[in-house]
């Protein structure tokens, strides 16, 4: 019939092509879900931390008339009004991504998880309304009021990443209902969301969340320095976010040993797949790098007794490896434990790098003055971002093959149409262009000649 | 009323605040497309821009209000909407995604080719977004989304009479809204000109919407015969003050009571949107399943009431302040955004 047989050649050509649901299209889903979530990820950690640099900023503005403070935060207000609305959509598309790619989780498990998203969605909206105020409210609002309307975005931010963490914390320790003839019964929402691995996970985050925005604002004038412009504008508009990073890197340090030790006692097979630990054993060495081969990682560097003493601070600690895990409920090793080494990796990179600014503010009240700071706090803005990519990387394939462990496995959640390949390409490439554009647009925004001066000084 | 009724209707009441203001956002975005040529459409461009810019954000946060409600409240309802009609959906996230992101790159560009690109991007995904949001209201009113993972047809279950139907309307009522408040909005920024412009605009897509009304009751009956029996059963008095309050806005247009025209015109769209839930009641997804049989735990219905209500006492307010501020906010033709 009319529309329904022209449309139906183009969809058999588009989508029935590639067959049932496949190994392929779960991939595909799978890839999806990764791009879109890695991609908003790190606008939600800009989207957390910004707020606190903007306030920094405008509070210092206020109390000593710093013009150079107000450039900045009007910059950086700028910046974060083009964030904020990519990571609200970015956002969005996860929302929708839960049902369109994963209903098998979300129609039976949509409950248990659905009281943090509604709160997430109340933060959400408080955040929207007012960033909405603060953008726009500039020059319509008294100063001291302006700078109390940013105060709920920043703790309706880490707010919103707490709450949207626990429901991932869920997925790795799901507590808080019963399960009868396919449908959950006697549901707790209240102790879903504070699972066992809420805390650990929710602090590391939006730990983690500082520490992205402070090194990635800290880069762009880390650079800006190298290139020569190293008056007072450049040099404050580093040491603000980078006192942020600083501040924060030895409480993520000890954050992430707390978050490996709850994965010892809760979710052994990921901490095995992220040390790469095959043998249950006691002495159980570190590994740095290598690969995983025939059951065994090969072409690491062992730390003896390192694992045993970091999981209970004795080298005859037991620490439990893959082997006590069936081969079809094992994560796959590589991906997870290369992962894992580049987050720890770039935790003590940072780490040090904190200490050193630290001793120097210590000293002199004054950077570093080797160009080599420079550089690597350069690079740290792209290290803190892969730190968290690859942080997610452990959580997320280290939880494989479950969807919610121990109780849905992926295979099971995933949505059952043809053709979800067909989709995934779309996404990526909308995503590419997105990519692009944000990119392009955020440099645009940082050469941008700064016109606004602060209110109190004449233009 | 028990829990499960509340919730549906606190839902409800999401998807008629998404609808009267973010669907005018979206309405905007279809008044920036056929604006006409860069310097001929500055001045509209600039004053839906001076309109949206600060609130829609927070407009747009009601969908996932809508979304994250009905997964977590009738969660079989959700994943079967969402697992058929995984294509329309797609394409309106994409559209999504394309709308906000573009049209704050636009604000933040000064190069004339860079706000054309991206003014063209948001404009376009303004009217794709809608549409297909409508088809798939269209879908499931019409009693093509089965419960079950992906049970419906792929491709059917969205490409319908109803379905389209639906996504016209979307298109027309989003387009409708827009002008109507665009004619308060330019008044109020002193440009009379604008206004008589987006007057004529609203009048016609005011008759347009209509025509497609009448036109659509014959579609609805022959299409999806249950849909039209509770649409003119039960749901009538709506129906009926849906088309008295078109004409008064109709009405109020020609006057050039814009105030007052802004709260018609939104109430005979949201009688429509009541309409429907009222006609098909208490069936949740045709023909069968029920608001009780889809509901959630009732632990898991109280809690979500609970800081759904907590939070609307954070949430109302500010937003009343938010919407105090833009209307105060003096309007600046020279500048950007």
């Amino acid at each position: 019939m009319g529309i329904g047989g022209g449309v139906d050649a183009v969809v058999t050509a588009l989508v029935w092509t590639a067959g049932p649901a496949s190994a392929a299209d779960m991939a595909a889903a799978r890839l999806q879900m990764a791009l879109s979530l890695g991609w908003h990820i790190i606008l939600a950690c800009m989207g957390v931390g910004m707020p606190v640099l903007l306030l920094s900023a405008e509070w210092r503005a206020i109390r000593t008339g710093d013009g150079d403070s107000m450039r900045l935060a009007r910059r950086w207000a700028k910046a974060t009004g083009v964030l904020f609305a990519v990571g609200a959509v970015s956002g969005t598309i996860l929302s929708f991504e839960m049902g369109l790619l994963w209903p098998g989780l979300m129609g039976i498990y949509g409950e248990v998880i659905g009281l943090p998203f509604a709160l997430e969605g109340i933060a959400f909206f408080v955040e929207a309304i007012f960033i909405g105020v603060y953008l726009y409210g500039w020059d319509r609002l008294p100063p001291v009021a302006h700078l109390l309307s940013g105060v709920p975005v920043l703790v309706a931010g880490v707010a919103s990443a707490f709450f949207v963490v626990t429901a991932n914390a869920w997925m790795n320790q799901p507590v808080g209902f019963v399960m009868e003839n396919g449908r959950v019964t006697e549901v707790s929402p209240w102790r879903a969301m504070f699972n066992p691995a809420t805390p650990p996970q929710t602090l590391h985050m939006i730990v983690a969340a500082f520490m992205v925005a402070g090194s990635v604002t800290a880069a762009v004038y880390a650079v800006a320095m190298l290139r020569g412009r190293r008056d007072r504008y450049h040099r404050l508009g580093f040491l603000i976010p980078f006192t942020m990073t600083a501040v924060f890197a030895p409480v993520q340090v000890l954050l992430g040993d707390y978050a490996a030790k709850f994965l010892a006692d809760y979710q052994p097979a990921k901490l095995a797949a992220a040390e790469g630990l095959f043998l249950t054993r006691s002495g159980a060495p570190l590994s740095l790098g290598g690969f995983a081969v025939d059951g065994e990682l090969r072409y690491a560097i062992e730390i003896p007794n390192g694992l045993s003493l970091l999981v209970g601070y004795s080298p005859r600690t037991v620490v439990e490896g893959l082997d006590r895990v069936p081969v079809a409920d094992r994560p796959p090793v590589t991906a997870v434990h290369l992962a894992f080494d580049t987050m720890v990796g770039i935790g003590f990179f940072l780490l040090l790098l904190s200490v050193w600014y630290a001793t120097a503010w210590w000293r002199r009240r004054d950077l570093p003055r080797s160009r080599w700071f420079l550089r690597l706090a350069a690079v740290s803005g792209v290290a803190a971002v892969v730190a968290v990519e690859a942080g997610w990387v452990v959580t997320e394939v280290g939880r494989q093959p479950w969807t919610v462990y121990g109780k849905l496995r992926t295979f099971d959640a995933v949505n059952p149409v043809p053709g979800l390949w067909a989709g995934a390409v779309v996404v990526t490439l909308v995503y590419v262009v997105l990519t692009v554009a944000t990119v392009y647009v955020m440099r645009r925004l940082a050469r941008a000649p700064q016109k606004s001066a602060a209110p109190q000084e004449p233009e | 009323m028990d829990a499960a009724q509340i919730l549906l209707v606190v839902m409800w009441v999401g998807l008629t605040l998404y609808a009267l203001l973010a669907g005018a956002d979206f309405g905007g975005g279809v008044w920036d497309l056929v604006a006409g040529r860069s310097r001929a459409g500055m001045p509209q461009r600039r004053l839906i821009e001076h309109s949206i810019g600060p609130v829609w954000e927070a407009n747009h946060v009601w969908l996932i209000f809508v979304i994250v409600v009905l997964w977590t409240g009738f969660p079989p309802v959700f994943a079967a909407v969402m697992s058929t009609l995984y294509i329309p959906l797609t394409l309106a996230a994409l559209g999504i995604i394309a709308r906000g992101a573009a049209f704050v790159f636009r604000k933040a560009s000064t190069e004339l080719w860079q706000q054309r690109l991206f003014g063209a991007a948001f404009a376009l995904s303004s009217v794709l977004t809608p549409f297909f949001l409508g088809t798939v209201a269209g879908a499931v009113a019409s009693g093509r989304v089965p419960p079950g993972l992906a049970a419906g047809d792929l491709v059917r279950s969205w490409l319908n009479p109803t379905s389209l139907l639906g996504g016209v309307l979307a298109v027309g009522v989003c387009a409708y809204l827009a002008a109507v408040y665009l004619c308060d909005d330019a008044v109020r920024a002193d440009l009379p000109a604008l206004a008589e412009g987006f007057r004529r605009r609203a009048v016609a897509t005011g008759l347009g919407v209509g025509a497609v009304v009448l036109g659509g009751i014959a579609v609805v009956r022959w299409d999806a015969p249950r849909l039209f029996g509770g649409l003119t059963g039960r749901a009538l008095p709506l129906v009926v003050a849906g088309a008295v309050l078109g004409l008064l806005s109709l009405a109020l247009l020609w006057r050039r009571r814009y105030l007052a025209v802004r709260v018609t015109a939104a109430a005979a769209v949201a009688a429509v949107m009541w309409g429907w839930p009222l006609a098909q009641y208490p069936v949740m997804l045709p023909p069968a399943l029920t608001v009780g049989e889809a509901a959630a735990t009732p632990a898991v219905l109280g809690a979500t009431l609970a800081v759904l209500a907590v939070g609307a006492l954070l949430v109302v307010p500010s937003m009343a302040w938010l919407f105090l501020l833009q209307r105060r906010s003096p309007y600046d033709p020279g500048a950007h955004g």
